[in-house]
């Protein structure tokens, strides 16, 4: 799903919240839709970011555990 | 008797070591601003009035029998009340987690503020669950800005600014996610430190978003900052990413003054969409720190909507149980926020670490070319506490998710950041975030003192 800019916010709105049994009331609605709305166009800007196959995300890891 | 309510942290501890008054007298002084004022700043959630007057008399016994005081000694501080404070319930902003038990003990760094003197006054209002920048809340009512309450304090860690900036507490401790710890202290008038990520242990408090959150202390002055955070630091094996804890002191290395430091302003993406008076306050710092140039945060504001979707989508996998279940007991400018994070697909949340990765390997080549970087802690000074929407280079766009729209990019790669407060002539103070490299949280704090000493950067009380 690289185009997410391109997405309608109502309806995905409504087929996500049906499809994950998330509440979304016609009081939500409309906040949460304006949300998505946002949402879709910041992460445009990451989607368009060319990255290599062999890109490492950044969470931190370290397979002897962090105590030791 | 002196109002001790104005002093900063170390003048406080200071007096106390040297007898000049007690520790209780400070306690039940800062203890009886909160009685006064916390109706109209709602900065206290929570006020731990018997714990901290036992402690307290155990300090004064302490100097009685003639044993040394700690660096921190009476000290009034207060913590947001996503810390574990114990027999207290964690309710990090929310009305749900009020049906939790009491935390069974504290979290490590009020164990570690307490060892070094510090009287604990209790717990403090901030944003529902840490998602906002404004210090609204609809259970505990919204904290306001002691400089002007009909404005906002910031957020998320809105008490944690507005009991500082009020005179509640001396030192206050937020968590800064996205900016929860720079916006409050840019609009509140005070000083702020956002240590390295994994600086300081989050064991004990309740998360937002693993990936970006971190600790850290509100106070009236740098010197103040640095002894909180010394007394803080340290490996914790109860935090993942603080278990080695490397962070060297800082305290010994605040005074020295500006020699051998590289300075520059932070070009493109932090020179637009702000009033005025932020890059106004950045020009005055940039001034008198004699900073040459700018340099480019390279995709910056990639980098800023990459920590927007990370923080959407984690913080809605935290929430995602309570958002089915409870949707009604949330406040419902975070509610709609997260319901929409639980709608987004995993592949959005990979490339978004992904880039943080890449923007991490950038930016820190800044640091070869200088120490310090500094840029506008928030577009704006204090918007009112009903306001919605601002408007920047000429659009307009609500004020939750866009007060932390400079502090962003730089927490999503973990560098450590002083916020420092600039008054204008007239009107509401502005703060200015000095960003320096993993590590060298030093070298910004002996910046941001040597611009208290010169009085060109200060935290007044409120009146």
């Amino acid at each position: 799903m690289n185009d997410a800019s391109g997405l309608d916010a109502k309806a995905y709105a409504a087929s996500m919240a049906q499809a994950l049994g998330l509440p979304l009331t016609p009081e939500y609605a409309p906040q949460v839709e304006a949300n998505l709305a946002l949402a879709f166009r910041l992460v445009q800007l990451v989607l368009d970011f060319p990255l290599p196959d062999e890109a490492e995300p950044a969470p931190v890891f370290s397979a002897e555990g962090h105590g030791a | 008797m002196k109002d001790w309510t104005a002093e900063p942290a170390f003048r406080i501890a200071a007096a106390i070591r040297a007898g000049e008054v007690s520790a209780r007298a400070v306690a039940e002084q800062h203890l009886a601003a909160i009685a006064q004022r916390n109706d109209t700043l709602r900065a206290f959630t929570d006020i731990t009035t018997e714990r901290a007057l036992a402690k307290a008399d155990a300090l004064d016994a302490a100097r009685t029998q003639g044993q040394a005081l700690p660096s921190l000694a009476g000290v009034p501080v207060a913590v947001k009340n996503l810390f574990d404070v114990a027999g207290l319930v964690t309710r990090a902003g929310s009305k749900i987690n009020r049906d939790h038990a009491p935390a069974s003990q504290d979290a490590t760094l009020i164990t570690r503020l307490e060892a070094a003197g510090a009287v604990l006054l209790g717990a403090l209002n901030m944003g529902e669950y840490a998602y906002d920048f404004t210090g609204r809340n609809a259970h505990d009512g919204h904290s306001r800005n002691p400089h002007d309450t009909a404005r906002m304090t910031g957020g998320s860690s809105g008490g944690s600014g507005g009991a500082v900036a009020g005179g509640l507490a001396a030192i206050t401790l937020g968590s800064d996610t996205n900016g929860s710890i720079r916006v409050p202290a840019s609009l509140c008038g005070i000083f702020g430190l956002k240590p390295s990520y994994g600086g300081l242990s989050r064991a004990g408090t309740f998360p937002f978003i693993a990936s970006l959150d971190h600790l850290g202390p509100l106070a009236r002055s740098v010197m103040d900052l640095a002894l909180a955070y010394d007394a803080m630091r340290g490996a914790d094996p109860l935090d993942p990413v603080c278990a080695r804890g490397t962070a060297e002191p800082v305290t010994p290395s605040v005074e020295p003054g500006l020699k051998g430091l590289r300075v520059t302003r932070a070009g493109g993406y932090f020179t637009r969409m702000g009033e005025a008076e932020a890059f106004a306050a950045v020009d005055l710092i940039a001034r008198a720190l004699g900073a040459k140039g700018s340099v480019e945060f390279p995709e910056a504001h990639r980098a800023r909507a990459a920590a927007f979707t990370i923080t959407m989508i984690e913080g809605s996998s935290l929430h995602r149980d309570r958002i089915r279940t409870r949707p009604q007991d949330f406040d419902p400018e975070v509610r709609d926020r997260l319901i929409a994070g639980a709608m987004l697909p995993a592949d959005w949340y990979v490339k978004a670490q992904k880039f943080r990765r890449w923007f991490q390997t950038e930016a820190l080549k800044l640091f070869t070319q200088t120490d310090l970087i500094l840029a506008p802690a928030t577009p704006t000074s204090a918007p009112l506490v009903d306001q919605q929407d601002f408007v920047l280079d000429g659009q307009t766009l609500p004020v939750r998710p866009n007060l932390g729209i400079f502090t962003q990019p730089i927490s999503f790669i973990g560098l450590p950041v002083v916020t420092v407060p600039v008054w204008p002539e007239q009107g509401m103070p502005i703060g200015v975030q000095i960003i320096a490299a993993p590590g060298k949280e030093a070298l910004a704090l002996r910046a941001a003192h040597w611009l208290e000493s010169q009085g060109i950067v200060h935290a007044k009380p409120a009146k």
